[in-house]
This record gives structure tokens, sequence and C-alpha cells, in this order.
């Protein structure tokens, strides 16, 4: 196996049992929105995959509602309250979403990609409003979940999905680093960088671009399948374009250098949203707001620009040499 | 003719924009190994030639047989996979990433299979792009990132990107324009050499007539979208209507509008 | 079955302040290439103002139609404070840079504005009925309508023309048509680019606020509005071609049949029809209905 494949499993696997151990020692409220976190970060870590191939997603809510509603209703309707059946469908459900929407839209760029999305989510969001029979605006609520057949009580619940949270999570991150770094990667940059020349050189842009719509769309599934389970209760509003907004937000300060970053901006935006909600109820979106400006003018790189600081080759940083580059490329 | 066997053929090509004839009969057989330049005057219609071998403009008529075979409607992907390579008159670079990185970008385009697990610096994929970078004598800057690189490096690297793929077609869009005077030979003749070991067919536009003498087996001569001279390199050069029309109107080699558009996109 | 008529007068009265809107976004769009999601804060903020300055009108005991002026004034205000504080204090920071960070400058000057709105003005709804009722009712086929929403019909077209004639027949237009065709070249030729761009989202900024003022008396002024009209207004200009003044208009005029279309026939399709429409184009004609490939225009 090659070094770096070996760092890379080998950074995931120590940052999971950290993860795993520190779970056991937080308060209930944070493991709560630890879990919560991690759910925006799964989505925000699609639009990553993306930004990475040069497209902005403003309307990820779509593959999140779709995987929270795939989940939701197979809990409800058929009973299954199996966490990781939950999550499997609900990536699945998204990723094939994602498989069919990709082609349609893989030839639009820059604005025009992104207000697509948002156009497509907003169509889910009016469908599901009206649609009664699952709830309509209210949304509906879910069982807890089981997980291999056992029932966590009420104080242990919260520990069992958090669990989940961190395994999976650690797990797609993985799995992202692995793709960032290998030759498909690298293809996606170039595409970033300069489609004519890819085309010329023989590869084909709308084959990444699809299949990195479809990474994204599977992620956005599994983030929000997840969160159908954390907050207990899904409605139209997971596909609302403020939504999909939250999720852009997280992506931009996290920065496409890292892949633990997307966790660390999600729990940033998670925790302001809880201060802020305490403290200053009224302002909560001017707060994000006026952190989104910042993080574009200060910190351009996002977070993960300051992992690559700290850590000059470490495992989130990626390969030093040409993550380097990328970082005089980020906008 | 250096050799009996044609390689690529174009048939009664037909291009306007607008009002302007870019193409007009354009007949054209070429052997397969030849060494072919094109000449003219900006807006002649060389590029729009390499364009439409290419697939990035599809003639109003006409057809372009590859290998016998019609390629006229593919697009640039389809004739690159094709084996049919170009490179830029403005080089098509992926600017922050080093040269290195650049190679192996094309490596990664040339239809090889490579797992998503595995990185995209496995030692044989870098040894196969630094190969190609000593080449071209472009081993010293592997691992600057191009846009700090000067003219004739950029030039150089990507036409090493375009020959990755071993293509049985090599078309250099002025290779040796935006470099100076001086750096345009050695420019040249390092081409030459990287290109010397492969049967590969060069076509390329220039306008420095010394250099179309000395490394072209034959010339086309374009004039208002028309080959007005298709010979070995003395006879072109010495029809009346090459030097009135082409040779005569001597200038600074500009890039045309389309081109520029094209390095934007 | 509704009548055909119905929906028409509906879906153009719809229209034509989604039409003052989306004429607003385009301008921007076409000259400085920023697509303004804040925009749709513009509109509500006009129409917060309008709701504050319209009541002193009568409150000064002057006559109802002075409302009106207050509402105009209104929406002056919202542009003056606005348009300068956006523009030269941040966006010029971005000018060059990625349309798509440009775009999400404006996604967080929006959150700030939704705020800062409910600040102001806290979160219950605020009624404006009196402008309303100043040019009585008019009668079409066998229906009644109230004369200031066919009277917005006649704003949105004086916008409109406005905006074109500036746009064509003016010494300033026809800097700015050059400013869009090559601000580096109209930059050499010593057109003062910051000028033209301060002056043209001046000019977006006004006719949102212009549209919100002008709706306050048809809508409960309430926060959320800005959400719904800059998506539909988004809507507008991808269907009409972004940067293009007919097709904000064919856009417009698109969105508020469709839409009223579907109030009246298929009401559980009011929510998406637009932004299905809005996909349908896209996947078509990506350029929009009236904008041509590649060719800058407004």
């Amino acid at each position: 196996m090659h070094a770096s494949t070996r760092r890379t499993y080998l950074s995931g696997l120590i940052l999971a049992a950290a993860l795993l151990v520190v779970g056991f020692l937080l308060p209930a409220w944070l493991l709560f929105t630890v879990t919560k976190a991690i759910g925006y970060g799964l989505v925000a870590l699609g639009i990553i995959t993306l930004m990475r191939g040069g497209l902005v997603s403003f309307g990820q809510g779509l593959v999140y509602c779709i995987g929270a509603y795939a989940a939701g209703l197979l809990a409800t309707r058929i009973g299954v309250t199996e966490a990781p059946l939950l999550l499997l469908v609900g990536m699945v459900a998204s990723g094939l979403v994602g498989l069919l929407v990709g082609p349609l839209i893989a030839r639009y760029r820059g604005i025009f990609f992104a207000m697509l999305t948002v156009a497509l989510s907003m169509v889910l969001y009016g469908i599901l409003v009206k649609m009664n029979a699952i709830g309509g605006s209210d949304g509906f609520t879910l069982p807890e979940p089981t997980f291999f057949g056992w029932q966590p009580d009420v104080g242990t619940s919260d520990l069992a999905l958090y669990v989940t949270a961190v395994i999976v999570a650690c797990a797609a991150a993985t799995a992202c680093r692995l793709y960032y770094d290998s030759m498909a990667g690298m293809m996606a940059l170039a595409v970033r960088e300069n489609e004519l020349r890819v085309e010329y050189l023989g590869s084909s842009v709308f084959n990444v671009t699809v299949r990195n719509f479809a990474i994204a769309a599977a992620l956005g599934g599994l983030g929000g399948s997840l969160n159908a389970m954390a907050l207990g209760h899904i409605d139209p509003l997971f596909s609302f374009w403020t939504t999909s907004g939250e999720f852009v937000f997280i992506s931009v300060l996290a920065g496409h250098l890292s892949v633990g970053a997307v966790f660390v901006s999600a729990l940033i935006l998670e925790l302001v949203r809880s201060f802020s909600n305490r403290y200053f109820p009224e302002t909560w979106q001017m707060i994000i707001g006026i952190f989104l400006i910042a993080t574009i003018i200060f910190l351009p790189g996002g977070v993960g620009s300051l992992f690559q600081r700290v850590l000059k080759r470490g495992p989130a940083a990626g390969r030093g040499e040409s993550a380097e580059n990328e970082g005089r490329a980020a906008p | 003719m250096t050799s009996d066997t044609v390689i690529l053929e174009a048939r009664d090509l037909q291009k306007r924009f607008g009002a302007v004839v870019a193409a007009q009969d354009i007949n054209v057989k070429v052997a397969s190994g030849e060494k072919l330049s094109l000449i003219g005057a900006n807006g002649a219609g060389k590029t729009t030639f390499m364009n439409m071998v290419t697939g990035y403009l599809k003639p109003d008529s006409g057809a372009i047989l590859l290998e016998g075979g019609d390629v006229t409607k593919l697009n640039p992907r389809q004739i690159t996979q094709r084996g049919v390579c170009r490179s830029f008159q403005i080089p098509q670079l992926y600017e922050p990433m080093t040269a290195l990185e650049n190679v192996m970008v094309a490596i990664g385009a040339s239809g090889r299979r490579f797992s998503f697990f595995q990185p995209a610096d496995l030692n044989e994929t870098v040894e196969q792009a630094r190969a190609m970078l000593k080449r071209f004598a472009l081993d010293p800057y592997a691992h600057r990132p191009v846009s700090e690189l000067p003219g004739g490096v950029r030039k150089l690297l990507d036409i090493a990107m375009a020959l990755v793929r071993n293509p049985k077609i090599l078309l250099l869009d002025e290779p040796t324009s935006g470099v100076s005077v001086d750096e345009k030979f050695p420019l040249m003749e390092t081409v030459m050499e990287a290109l010397a070991a492969e049967a590969v067919t060069v076509i390329f536009v220039e306008h420095d007539m010394d250099i179309v003498t000395r490394y072209s087996d034959r010339v086309l001569a374009f004039y208002q979208g028309q080959v007005i001279a298709d010979d070995d390199p003395s006879e072109v050069l010495s029809d009346p209507a090459v030097q009135k029309y082409v040779t005569g109107t001597a200038g600074p080699a500009t890039a045309p509008a389309g081109a520029e558009k094209e390095a934007e996109a | 079955m509704y009548d055909v008529l119905t929906i028409l007068v509906d879906g153009v009265v719809y229209a034509s302040w989604l039409f003052i809107v989306a004429l607003g976004l385009t301008l921007i769009f076409g000259v400085l290439r920023i697509l303004n999601i804040a925009h749709g804060s513009m509109y509500a903020i006009g129409a917060y103002a309008a709701v504050t300055l319209a009541p002193l009108a009568p409150a000064l005991g002057l006559p109802p139609v002075f409302s009106l002026l207050a509402m105009l004034i209104a929406a002056l205000a919202v542009a003056i404070v606005l348009a300068p504080l956006m523009e030269r204090g941040l966006l010029r920071l971005f000018y060059g840079r990625d349309e798509v960070l440009i775009l999400l400058i404006t996604y967080a000057v929006f959150l700030i504005l939704e705020d800062v709105s409910k600040l102001i003005w806290g979160v219950n709804p605020y009624y404006l009925f009196e402008p309303r009722n100043l040019f009585g009712t008019v009668e079409i086929g066998d229906l009644f309508y109230v004369g200031y929403d066919l009277m917005l019909i006649a704003l949105a077209a004086v916008c409109g023309l406005a905006v074109w004639l500036g746009l064509n027949k003016t010494k300033v237009g026809k800097i700015v048509l050059a400013v869009i065709h090559n601000p580096d070249v109209s930059a050499c030729m010593g057109v003062n680019i910051a000028r033209i761009y301060l002056l043209a989202f001046f000019v977006g900024v006004f006719l949102a606020a212009l549209a919100g003022a002008f709706t306050a008396p048809l809508i409960s002024v309430q926060p959320g509005i800005s959400v719904s009209v800059i998506i539909l207004s988004f809507a507008v200009v991808i269907i009409g071609g972004l940067g293009s003044i007919p097709g904000a208009a064919i856009g417009a005029v698109v969105v508020g049949i469709v839409r009223a279309a579907a109030v009246y026939e298929l009401p559980e399709a009011e929510i998406f029809i637009v932004y299905l429409v809005m996909a349908i184009v896209l996947v078509f004609r990506p350029e929009g209905l009236f904008q041509r490939t590649q060719a800058r225009k407004i």
C-alpha cells in the first residue's frame, strides 16, 4: 500500500477512535449538537467535492431532504428502525437522484448551475408542502432508531447515534480524502482549472461532473438520514433554499483543502447557532452573514488552510506539495 | 508525399463565420509520418482548419477522414481518443499545478484505468511524467507551478502534454509564437528531437519561414480560406502568389480573434 | 374552470410588480455581473419603508394622493442609503473574483438585512390599505378589479420604458452600454467605471424598493417576503435571460400567468410550478428565452 494511502486510513481510524472516546465524556446537549453537526458536515463534504470540480450547488437541500424523507418513510411506513439501514437507504436514494439529475445539469456552470440546483430543491419543497399524505408542511416524526436490534433507552440513544455518526463521518471523510488524492480526484481539479484542455487530453468533463454530483448527492442523503434520526422530526424545510445556504456556508468556512475541516466548520455553525439562539435570538442570521463575509475576506482558504499551517504534512492536509499549490489557487 | 498511406484527408471543407469565409474548398491529403506546415496571414484559415480537424469547429459542409473513417462529427475528446492530439497557440495548462502534475493529468486522461483508492502520484505515473518532461528538457521545472514559468517553457509543456497519448497525428498551433527570436530555433529543435523517436505525423502552423523550410516536408499556404499552394517548402516559397499574399505580408504574429476567445474559454 | 380573462388580468398584475423587481436584478447583473441575492431584501425594506412613511401623509393632513408620493420617497430613501453602502462598502472589494463568490457575499448581505429589518420593524405584519382605494375599481368583463392594481401595470411599463430609454437614448446610458460591453476598454477610454457601477446598482436597488413600496398595499408586510420575492425574480430573469430587459418582461409575464393559472386551476402546484417552468427553460435554453449565447446584451 502506498504510504499516503496508509496514512489516510490510519488517520481516519485514529480520529474515529479519539472521537468515540470523547463521546463518553461529552454532556448530552453537546453530544446532540455534534451529531447534528456531523449530519450537516456530510452534506457540506458533498459540496466540497463539487467545488473541487469547479461547481457550487446552492440546492443541496434537495438531496439532504430526499435522504431524510427516504429514511423517514421507511421508518414510519414500513417500520424499519435499524439506524445503519436507514442511513444506507438515505444515501442510496439520494445517490440515485444525483445520478438521474446529474446528467441534466452537468452542462451548466457558475451561477446557472447554482440557480438550477436551487430551483430543483424548491420544486421538491413545493411538492412536499402540498403532500398532506406525508405530513405536508408540518412533516412527521420518526420513531426512535434501533442499532442491530438493540433499542437504547432515552439516556443512551443520543450516545448511540453519536457513535454511529462518528463512524459514518470518519468513513466518508477517509473515502473522500482517498478520492481527492486519486487520479480521478486530480482530474476534477483539472476540470476546474481548464475544461477545454481536459477534453483535448481525451477525458470527459461531463463524466467528472456527473460523478462528483452523484457523490455529493449520496453524501447529502447520508447527512439527511442521519439528521432525520438525530432531530427525530423532518419537514419540507429540509429542502428550503436557506437550508442549502447553510451548507454552502459550512463549505466556504471549511475550504476545500481538508476533509476534516467541514465537520469543524459545521460544529462552529451549530455552536454559534446555539449561543445566538440563547443570547441573541433575533440576530442569528445577521451573525452568520457577518461570519461568512469575514471568512471570505480574512480566511479565503477556509478552516482547512489553518489546519495546513499547523500540520505541514499532517493527514488532514493531504499531500503537502500539491495541496499548497491548491491553497494558492483557492478562491 | 513521402509515403502512400494517407492518414488524414479533408474533403471539400467549407466554413463561414457570417460574411467571413474561413475555409473554402479545402482538399488536403496528409500522408503518415509527414511533417506538414501551414502558412498564411492571420485570418487566412490555418487555425480554422486545425480547429475543424480537432473537432472544435464543425465545417458547414465537407468531410474529414481519419485513416479512411469519417470523423467530421466527432467532438474534440473523441478525436483525441482516436489519436489526434494538439497543442495551443496560447498554452492551455492547469495554472496552479506544477509542471509534473500537469503531465500527470495528461497521463490520467490518456485512457488508462486508475483506482479511486490509489493516490495519483503512484511511482509508475510519476516516472512516466518525469520521463516526458525530460524528453522536452523540462525536468528542472518539474516542481514549479506552471503559472510562474517563462513563455517558451509553457509552450514546450503544452506540447509535451499533447504527446502523452502517443498520438498518430500531432497538431501544433504556432509552437514558436510568443517566444523570443533567439529561442525559436532551440525550441523547435527540442520539439523535433522529442518527436524523433515517434512515427507521428506533425501538422504545425508557423509564421517563421526559416522554421518552415527547415522543419517541414511539405507546406500548405492559406489565403482567404483557400489553399493557394501545396508542395514542398522551396516550391511553395518561390510561388509568386504565395510571395504576394503570404510571405510578402510581413507582420507581427498576433492571435486571430477566434484563438483568443478559445484560450479564455 | 375560471375565466381565461381572470387568470390573464391577475397574472399580468402579478407580473407587473415582479417585472419591476426583476428589471433591477437584471440591470445589476448586466452591468456588474452580480446576481444579487439581497435584491429581495431591498424589495422588503422598500415595503417596510412605505408602510412607515405612507401613513404620514394623512397624519399631516395632506390629501391621500400624497401617500403615493411618500411611497416613492420611501423607495428613493432605501436606495440612497443601501445602494452606496452595499456597492461601495462591500461588493467593490470582490470585483474580478469568481461570480459564485460574489453570489455568496450577496447571500451574506441578505442574511444580515433580514435581521436588520426585524430589529427595526419587528416580526409583526404591517398593513397599508389606504393607497389601494385611491383609484377606485374598474370593470373588466363581468368582474371588478381594484384600480390600484391596474395602475401597477402602468407603473411597470413606465419603469421598463424609462430604463430602456435611459440606456439607449441618453449619453450616460450609452456609456453604461459601453461598460457592459467591455469594462476594461471603457476604463481606458476614460470612463469612470466606479461611478457607472454605483449608478447601475443604485437604479437596481431603487427599482426593487419601488416595487416593494408599491406592492405594500397589496400584501401584509412581514418577515419572509424577501425570500419569496428573490426566488421569484430569479426565476423571472433566468427564464427571460440574465441581463435582458425584454427577457425580464416576458419572464415576468410567464411567471405571473403561470402562477395565476396554478392558483385557480391547480392550487397544489402554486409553490413549485414557477421553479418547474424555470428548470424546464434552463434545460432547453440555458441562456434563457431572450438571451443570445455569449453575447452580453441588455
